[in-house]
């Protein structure tokens, strides 16, 4: 499929304006033009997911350019829709009014083509990359995703739809749980807390009333006071919450899940002991749970609910510290006071944010309708909420993600990610940067980035295994990405990949090690025979001119070993041979226990193998602990005629035996007529 | 005459544009449409009306497409008469003397754009 030319809106007041952008762009993209903000405005209505970019003019009649930017604030587009400002405005406070209401650039008049093409190129390929890494996450995670972050915001958002409350109490409690652990781990580190333990701890919180989904209706929105088996039947929310995640059947063990389970079941427990269910004391209550108790008190009381009308910030603050709402941990209520004066700031902020993204609300009444949403509106939906997902994702799944840029030269990871390897966010040129090759290797990543350049449109996912150091220790990992072409063609430019990165440490040296196991001989690490024969095969045919040798060694009375040293003697005696085989052959020679004390060498030579074997012969023979290893050593040669790995081991078998009817403990080089010899003593003595 | 000439006969940087819009064809085709861009009249009418706030928008247009057709002369005339009109509910005398000159510069400049369009 060619892909069509994106569309990008120019709006600008004089027509020669227009045109001179037109002219500029016309040729990489589709141009769509409005004379004014208000035409700007209903082009958006209509078309809003087909633009994606807009050039801006300031000044012009209707409505100018700094009044659609407030319109896109106020109607989300301006999170889809990239937009650069044109202008011969250059004073500084226009810019930053500009940047302010959220203009991704700025470009002065007089402008030139280059300066155009490149800054809309540039904003325009930043922009893409990020629709299309949230398309390729929401097709690729759309089956898991029903189990994570964006379940855990729907489940929690219908608990509150149930309760009556605002919608904002979770992000609320999320925003105070963050603010008060932040304000702990800065105090103390009692409690370990890490900047991801914290984040963990703010996601979880949206779960901690999970468990009121099976307390009735009723008693759920009673105005009134409960009577005491109404309060027993609320009560009840914490430990069922707990017991939805322990019955998960799965990802029970992340540390997400795990968080989450301590607050639901303790999120009302009292720091003396005097909450519920369980009546935990100080710190046997996790700080997760204590902190997630605090938070949702102070948003019960500033917040109107059916039973009473909302309190002051001054006021609620007043009342925990005073413990009119149970006692808390002194540290926390420490804290509380220090981000006390922030607070209502930063709520304002999160709910602000949270009413632009009311979109979510939208998303639970559609799955709560289940009226057949169809996938491709959901697939527009989740992309909106692309940075929410990816970054409990990758809380969820500990997976390193990342995205590389071809140019600029650029990788970037999520912030969760960025934290876990302690790198910035944007890494600019990471080749030349030290911190990061520190991680990923420079020749590991410039392999890697060879072969993203070496995939296409059409087969663009790579994997590749390097060796990295993401934890302080190298260890295995796969890479895998999927790459970004400029269109669909055999001309397509390459533009970057998204990457994962995923510790397959463990798995790689089980395989190693099962691939050992299987060539291995346990007792001496000598290969075993099918390892050998496969080896000495390969080497055989493709021999291009090379001699080989092939020497069979058999223990002359290896049972006296046993018999006079005791049982374990004999394998140590094994050992002890196959350690001489290995100090007296080459890397390159192949040697292996065949048998319980038989051996084989298989090497190449050169001239005299008499020579070569004798050598062999007394090096490895000889007196050990008081016991004289001997050996009977047949050697047979490879030539024209015998390329083949089984003749060769019967005739230095032949002439091994040879030797051992003869005196025992010597060598032998075979030839025809041991063939007869050996006929003569099957027939004999041969069992 | 060519077009670096009728730029030398109108105040206007013929580099400046030639380095921008890279050719004489394009530079032509715009200045083309400059004759047709209704900035000047809405100017001249609104100033006659009394319209400061509709004048400035279109003094401004017009400094905004000189700045890109490197028409300096006009560009400055036009620019401080769009500073005299900003923020502006009714047009000052100064602002009446500037329209003088930009009127001035402007007939100027489309006489010789088009006699370089019919040359």
């Amino acid at each position: 499929m060619k892909e069509s030319k994106k569309k990008i809106l120019i709006v600008d007041d004089s027509e020669l304006n227009r045109a001179l952008l037109v002219d500029m762009l016309e040729n990489d993209f589709e141009i769509v033009e409005a004379e004014n903000g208000m035409e700007a405005m209903a082009v958006l209505v209509e078309h809003e997911m087909e633009i994606s970019m807009m050039l801006l003019d300031v000044v012009m009649p209707v409505m100018d350019g700094f009044e659609v930017l407030a319109m896109m604030n106020k109607k989300g587009y301006i999170k889809t829709i990239p937009v650069i400002m044109i202008s011969a405005e250059n004073g500084s406070s226009v810019i930053d009014r500009a940047y302010d209401l959220g203009a991704i650039d700025y470009i002065n008049r007089p402008f030139d083509e280059r300066t155009v093409k490149h800054r809309v190129m540039s904003n325009f390929l930043l922009t893409l990359k990020q629709k299309e890494l949230s398309e390729l996450l929401s097709a690729q995670i759309y089956e898991k995703e029903k189990s994570n972050s964006l379940m855990i915001e729907i489940l929690s958002h219908i608990v509150e739809f149930r309760n009556g409350e605002s919608g904002l109490h979770v992000l609320h409690v999320h925003t105070i749980t963050e603010m008060v652990l932040k304000a702990i781990a800065e105090k103390t580190d009692k409690y370990n807390l890490t900047a991801q333990d914290i984040r963990l701890i703010g996601n979880a919180s949206a779960l901690h009333d999970i468990g009121k989904i099976i307390i009735p209706e009723e008693v759920l929105n009673k105005p009134g006071k409960f009577t005491p088996e109404e309060f027993e039947q609320m009560k009840l929310h914490t430990v069922e919450g707990a017991k939805m995640l322990e019955a998960l059947p799965f990802h029970k063990e992340e540390a997400l899940v795990r968080y989450a389970h301590d607050i639901c079941r303790w999120h009302h427990e009292r720091y003396d002991g005097r909450g519920y269910p369980d009546g935990l004391k100080g710190d046997e209550i996790p700080i997760a749970a204590q902190a997630v108790a605090l938070a949702d008190v102070y948003d019960a009381l500033t917040s109107k609910r059916v039973y009473k009308p909302p309190f002051t910030h001054e006021k609620a603050i007043e009342m925990i510290l005073n413990n009119e709402c149970g006692v808390f941990n002194p540290l926390l209520l420490e804290c509380l006071k220090e981000i006390a004066p922030v607070l209502q700031e930063e709520l304002n902020v999160a709910s602000y944010g949270y009413a632009a993204e009311k979109n979510i609300d939208e998303t639970v009444k559609q799955t709560m309708k289940m009226d057949g949403t169809e996938a491709s509106e959901r697939t527009l939906r989740l992309i909106e909420y692309e940075r929410m997902k990816y970054r409990s994702l990758a809380d969820l799944s500990s997976e390193i993600t990342f995205e590389y840029t071809a140019a600029p030269e650029m990788v970037r990871f999520t912030d969760w990610c960025a934290d876990a390897l302690g790198l910035s966010m944007n890494i600019l040129d990471p080749l030349n940067d030290e911190k990061f090759c520190a991680r990923f290797p420079k020749e590991a990543f410039e392999d890697f980035v060879k072969r993203l350049k070496e995939s296409s449109p059409e087969r663009s996912i790579v994997t590749a295994k390097y060796r990295l150091n993401l934890s302080g220790e190298v260890k295995w990992h796969k890479v895998s990405a999927k790459t970004m072409w400029d269109s669909d063609d055999d001309e397509a430019d390459f533009r970057g990949a998204v990457c994962k990165i995923v510790d397959i440490n463990d798995e790689v040296l089980r395989m190693e090690n099962l691939e050992q196991q299987a060539e291995r001989d346990p007792l001496t690490g000598l290969y075993n025979r099918s390892a050998a024969r496969s080896r000495i095969e390969k080497l055989l045919t493709e021999s291009d001119g090379k001699t080989y040798a092939l020497a069979f060694l058999d223990f002359d009375d290896f049972k006296r070993a046993n018999d006079v040293h005791g049982h374990q003697f004999g394998d140590e005696v094994l050992k002890e041979f196959a350690n001489r085989l290995r100090a007296n052959t080459r890397a390159s020679d192949i040697t292996a226990r065949v048998g319980g004390d038989e051996f084989i060498i298989f090497m190449e030579y050169r001239g005299d193998v008499a020579k070569q074997a004798e050598r062999i012969h007394s090096r490895v023979t000889g007196e050990f602990k008081g016991f004289d290893i001997r050996c009977s050593l047949g050697i047979a040669c490879s030539n024209a005629n015998c390329i083949d790995f089984d003749e060769l081991y019967h005739k230095a078998d032949v002439a091994a035996y040879s030797a051992k009817k003869q005196t025992k403990n010597i060598f032998k080089v075979y030839d025809d007529s041991m063939e007869s010899l050996l006929a003569k003593c099957k027939a004999g003595d041969l069992e | 005459m060519n077009v670096q000439e009728c730029y030398e006969a109108i105040g206007g940087n013929y580099q400046e544009v030639l380095g921008r819009l890279r050719d004489d064809t394009r530079i032509l085709k715009f200045l083309s449409l400059f004759l047709n861009d209704p900035s000047y009249d809405l100017l001249v009418n609104s100033i006659a009306k009394d319209n400061a706030e509709e004048a400035f928008r279109a003094a401004h247009t017009i400094k905004g497409v000189c700045l890109n057709l490197s028409l300096t002369r006009l560009f400055r005339s036009s620019n401080e008469l769009t500073e005299a009109l900003r923020g502006k509910s009714e047009v000052s005398g100064e602002a009446k003397k500037l329209v003088e000159k930009v009127k001035e510069d402007y007939l100027v400049t489309v006489d010789y754009i088009r006699k370089l369009k019919n040359a």
